[in-house]
């Protein structure tokens, strides 16, 4: 089909989106040169005013122009934005204003020497970094790098030209720039201008420059950054065509596959495989196998190597420790696994007989690997000690220069292999006769074995060879010499040598496999902790808890997890402090690891002096808040699998705390609906319940109004006494619509007074008065009943409600009985009547906004009356519940809450007298 | 000879309730003058000399409060005041800025005559008969002598109860705000103490009405104060 040929529709969208944050982000052009003297400010600055001269706003950050002339020249008219001046060991550093130009945002900035370490004390350690952060505002920069600045080249540019620069750009910022523009010069040319002294020489380095300047080593930088650039040139046609689903350009289905070691030689190993990955168009993977001998190595080779494995992560690669017994058959497995079609590895360093008897990684990859082709680099021996990115990344983790391993100690371990074979050997002496050496060679064999497994390879081989010492002197003929009789006798020794040797690596491998199985196992259960306790966890501030609490224990750090405000301002988190929590996050480095979704602080390459490391914490639909880490070892938080944990961990916070807060949106949205819900029920009762009044009104009106003398006076009168009962009745609706609409509103003001009940009910039945004519009512109220607090006109209210709704839902003639009970602490007030009752299952439901017995009944109300109750019983902090009497007749009952003495009146004579 | 009319104002700027009003207060003989806003209402006060004011309080021009001050302040004329029912606090500030009663829309024609009748008695001064003796259903005051009866027995009264009955006698038929009251029976250091009034008035309903529960004369206004009927 030739569906072979569309773009799949997730590279589709992957392009979507990429281009989407394209626009968004600054563009960024790089002016790119063998060496410096080319002309890549004069260049850059020329294209500059070209920008300038279409209308473009463009500002200039910082450009060195060493000097020369006819670059200063170009700068005239251009808007230079001032140096910041940083203070550095009493003397005055001028650096780019990071701050300065964000504040401006000019639509094109000019910065120089892409490649420039920042003065200490800088946010970034370097101006990439700042470029970085330029670009994300939206902010389009040029800038100038030399070939030697690239990281992969580094080295290779060393070896051209002796000199091996400090100063150095990742090649994913080169990578991901919109434009490169080589600024090429004939190195004659270039030589040209070195003698008419256009080249910045400073004195000192002048015969180092010279020495730079040779033809060779020109030529050699020309064609290195011509490639280079032909590289991306390439690229860009490669993603161009996917893009437009031209695919008869071969798929790179290829993987690549670096192994490193604890060598020297990993460093060159991971750059090597990164040009090589270029080259070929691959993703490629470095993986570290850590068999359990490399466990064993001092801390210092371990740091060089994941300063090696952060190295290959910084060009492009993706990194992986893999723990295993034997280093060959994890490579294939895990290069069969993930279809990698190219293995790079390191020369064998065994050679010789050695590597015959004992094999070799590189020899059993290159025998078992069928399909995988096998690449080996070989090594210049490199001069020894740590190269120069191992140091400089050591310096950014702020490790110490080396560190020693406690060493456990060892001496029980030689005692216990000195006691053993003293033991066999005094066992030997109760048993022994002369044919049962055999069996004496298994005793002293079970001893070894014995003191392998408990005690380390020291111990054993010392066992082993007490054990033949001892052997041979007590045992083997002629005895108490070490002359031994029978030659053969030597091969015993020789073997019971070789048990005790291989028994003892054996057990040391175990134990180390053990220990590194039981890292992992305590990794995965404390992942499966956290997950567990956040699955449970139903509120933020339990989510907060539980990861902040099993962070805090996993990397041995004071942690605290941090949230923007309303406006997106980070801040202190308010609750009590944990054991674990924090104190002092600096806010401005968490604001700025909010802002920009990556990592700060202390071992980074932003703001490396902030004294904790901060995370952001990112869900699905953006930053959600920041993790302030101060560990009490960097490495328990860089290390690889340290990271990787810390990243799952923070995954699973950010989805528990999106879970909640989804379910809190669900939930309001969903109160929503139902609002939106009653509103209409609401208008649809309010709408029938006021026509009806009305429509009697207007018809009985009319007839007045139209034709008066058809009717009798008391045809009239009646017609009259009509109209005003269903005036009576509309405004009672409309009071209690008010009323809920105030209540809804939270307007409910209690002006509290200590009142009588008595003065309530005798209101209430004043009120009712006309209606209650023929109705008994009984009332029973105790006799010195103490006054109450509580707002009199409400709690009227209250009542006037259930004596309406008795009214109206009990047949004429029943009785209706008011009465109140007093506990100490509380009041409860029944409204009964005789009535039908309330159908059983629906007491709550009665309370429910517009909730009617009966809809369909004329008198019924728009049944916001037991609501009214219920919420003016509630903001006394009282109770009302309803319930069926027998033998039958419904039962309203609220109880209003007594929480103080009423105050004393003074006694008469203390009050003023009558005049 | 011809009766003089009494002479009202009504101060309403509806117009339907104006209608209504006049229908209703001509077909009983009184005169009505017209006003439809707060200003219109003091000129024809000032000009007409009426016997009585109705005003309303929601007008749009000035706050009834205020005319009812302003009327206040040259001359005792009663003034009934009609609110529309929000809250209780706009009814309570006229009365204490003197104004003789009130009434909450929507009401009856009778309620306003009840009203009309009782403050225009006051003002005439014909509250009690001559003897200053009171009397309405089972209960008779007879201030002169300070005898209260009960259905012809004698009922003891404290001090402070009797002063309070007093007060009640003497605006007879008008409402008269807590604050009203504490001024008048305690003095004015006791206008906030309304727990006083309250557990006094609960005595005397005690002492004077057949059920206290269901007062038949002195009739609670909640929010606002108390009332003695006067009929």
């Amino acid at each position: 089909m030739a569906d072979a040929s569309r773009p799949d529709p997730d590279t589709l969208l992957a392009k979507v989106q990429r281009d989407e944050a394209r626009r968004r982000r600054g563009k960024l052009k790089i002016f790119f040169g063998a060496s410096a003297g080319v002309g890549k400010t004069y260049s850059m600055l020329l294209a500059a005013r070209e920008k300038r001269a279409e209308g473009q706003d463009v500002v200039v950050g910082v450009v060195e122009t060493h000097g020369r002339a006819d670059t200063a020249a170009l700068l005239d008219g251009l808007e230079i934005l001032p140096q910041r001046s940083v203070d550095h060991r009493g003397t005055a550093l001028r650096e780019f204003d990071l701050d300065a130009a964000l504040a401006r945002r000019p639509a094109l900035i000019i910065v120089d020497e892409l490649a420039h370490t920042n003065a200490p004390g800088s946010r970034h350690p370097k101006r990439w970094n700042d470029v970085e952060e330029l670009l994300d505002a939206g902010i389009d920069v040029y800038t100038a790098l030399n070939v030697q600045h690239l990281e992969s080249l580094n080295d290779v540019v060393g070896g051209i030209t002796g000199v091996r620069v400090q100063e150095t750009v990742p090649d994913t910022a080169f990578d991901k720039a919109d434009e490169v523009e080589l600024v090429d010069l004939p190195p004659d040319e270039l030589l040209e201008r070195l003698r008419e002294g256009k080249v910045y020489m400073p004195a000192q380095a002048r015969a180092a420059i010279e020495n730079f300047f040779r033809k060779g080593n020109l030529i050699a930088l020309r064609e290195l950054s011509l490639r280079r650039t032909a590289e991306r040139v390439e690229e860009q046609m490669r993603v161009y065509r996917e893009d437009q689903g031209i695919s008869e350009v071969w798929q790179a289905g290829e993987l690549i596959l670096v192994c490193i070691g604890p060598g020297e030689l990993a460093e060159r190993l991971v750059r090597a495989g990164r040009r090589f990955a270029a080259a070929l168009h691959a993703d490629w993977i470095v993986a570290y196998i850590e068999t359990p001998q490399l466990q064993r190595l001092p801390a210092a080779e371990r740091d060089a190597v994941m300063q090696n494995l952060r190295l290959a992560e910084s060009l492009g690669a993706t990194t992986v420790t893999l723990g295993a017994a034997q280093m060959s058959s994890t490579i294939l497995d895990y290069a069969h696994e993930k279809n990698v079609t190219k293995v790079l590895l390191g020369k064998p360093t065994r050679s010789g007989w050695r590597r015959w008897l004992l094999g070799s990684v590189v020899d059993t990859v290159v025998r078992e690997a069928s399909d995988i082709d096998v690449y080996l680099l070989g090594g210049e021996r490199r001069k020894p000690g740590e190269t120069q990115v191992v140091a400089r990344s050591r310096a950014y983790l702020g490790l110490p220069e080396s560190e020693h391993t406690g060493a456990k100690p060892r001496w029980p371990g030689y005692a216990v292999a000195v006691a053993v074979p003293a033991l066999c050997t005094g066992f030997g002496f109760l048993v022994s006769g002369p044919n049962e050496l055999i069996n004496l060679v298994m005793v002293y064999l079970l001893g070894v074995m014995l003191v392998a497994t408990r005690s380390g390879r020291g111990p054993s081989i010392l066992a082993s060879v007490l054990s033949v010492a001892a052997f041979d002197f007590f045992f083997v003929p002629p005895e108490f010499t070490f002359a031994v009789s029978d030659i053969r006798y030597v091969v015993t020794f020789a073997v019971m040598l070789l048990v005790g040797v291989v028994i003892s690596n054996l057990a040391a491998n175990l134990r180390t496999q053990a220990r590194v199985a039981g890292y992992r196992e305590k990794r995965a259960a404390s992942l499966y902790a956290i997950s567990r306790e956040l699955a449970a966890a139903l509120r933020e501030d339990e989510i907060v808890h539980a990861a902040a609490s099993h962070i805090g224990a996993e990397f041995g750090a004071q942690c605290a997890i941090l949230f923007p405000n309303a406006a997106g301002r980070i801040v202190y988190p308010k609750g009590e402090s944990q054991s674990y929590s924090l104190h002092g996050a600096d806010l401005g480095v968490a604001q700025w690891v909010f802002d920009h979704g990556r990592i700060a602080g202390r071992g980074t390459d932003t703001l490396p002096g902030a004294d904790a490391v901060y995370f952001p914490i990112r869900g699905a639909a953006g930053p959600i808040g920041v993790l302030a880490l101060l560990p009490s070892s960097l490495r328990r938080v860089f290390l690889p699998e340290q990271q990787r944990l810390l990243e799952t961990f923070l995954n699973q916070t950010a989805l528990a705390l999106e879970r909640v807060r989804l379910a809190q949106a669900a939930q309001s949205a969903q109160i929503k609906v139902e609002t939106e819900s009653l509103r209409n029920s609401l208008l649809a009762g309010i709408s029938h319940d006021l026509r009806t009044p009305l429509s009697t009104i207007v018809g009985a009106a009319s007839s007045l109004a139209e034709e008066p003398e058809r009717l009798s006076p008391d045809a009239q009168r009646e017609l009259a006494r009509t109209i005003y009962d269903e005036g009576q009745r509309m405004a009672t609706l409309a009071n209690n619509i008010l009323d809920m609409a105030r209540l809804d509103a939270g307007a409910v003001t209690l002006k509290l007074d200590w009142v009588p009940l008595e003065e309530i009910v005798g209101g209430v039945l004043t009120r009712l008065r006309a209606r209650l004519e023929r109705r008994p009512v009984r009332i029973d109220l105790p006799k010195d009943a103490p006054l109450v607090r509580l707002d009199a006109v409400l709690i009227e209210q209250v009542l006037v409600n259930l004596v309406e709704n008795a009214l109206k839902y009990t047949p004429a003639g029943t009785a209706i009985d008011i009465s109140a009970k007093f506990v100490p602490d509380a009041v409860t007030v029944t409204v009964a009547d005789e009535g039908p009752g309330i159908p059983p299952g629906l007491e709550e439901k009665l309370f429910d906004k517009f909730y009617r017995a009966s809809p369909e009944r004329a008198q019924s109300g728009v049944g916001l009356g037991l609501t009214i109750c219920r919420a003016i019983v509630e903001a006394h902090g009282g109770t009302i519940r309803a319930e069926n009497r027998s033998p039958h007749g419904a039962v309203f009952r609220f109880t209003l809450p007594r929480d103080e003495a009423p105050p004393a009146l003074e006694s008469e004579d203390a009050q003023p007298k009558p005049s | 000879m011809s009766e003089a009319k009494t002479v009202i104002v009504v101060i309403e700027d509806d117009p339907q309730i104006r209608r209504f009003l006049r229908t209703g207060l001509e077909s009983h003989g009184f005169q009505i003058q017209e006003a439809e806003t707060g200003g219109q209402g003091l000129a024809e006060a000032a000009n007409r000399k009426p016997d009585l004011v109705i005003l309303d309080l929601g007008l749009p021009d000035i706050d009834g409060v205020e005319v009812v001050r302003k009327i206040r302040e040259w001359s005792a004329l009663p003034v009934i005041v009609l609110s529309a029912r929000a809250t209780e606090t706009d009814k309570v500030a006229a009365l204490d800025a003197g104004a003789d009663d009130y009434l909450t829309k929507p009401f009856g024609m009778s309620e306003l005559l009840a009203r009309i009748r009782v403050a225009l008695r006051h003002a005439q001064g014909l509250a009690q008969d001559k003897g200053g003796v009171f009397a309405v259903a089972n209960l008779k005051v007879d201030l002169a002598h300070r005898r209260i009866q009960v259905d012809g027995a004698e009922v003891h009264l404290t001090p402070i109860e009797y002063r309070l009955l007093a007060v009640l006698v003497k605006h007879a038929g008008r409402v008269l705000t807590h604050r009203q009251l504490l001024k008048e029976v305690w003095g004015p250091g006791y206008v906030e103490r309304s727990h006083y009034l309250r557990v006094h008035m609960a005595g005397l309903r005690h002492k004077l009405e057949a059920d206290p529960a269901r007062p038949r004369f002195l009739l609670t206004e909640a929010g606002v104060g108390y009332r003695l009927s006067a009929e």
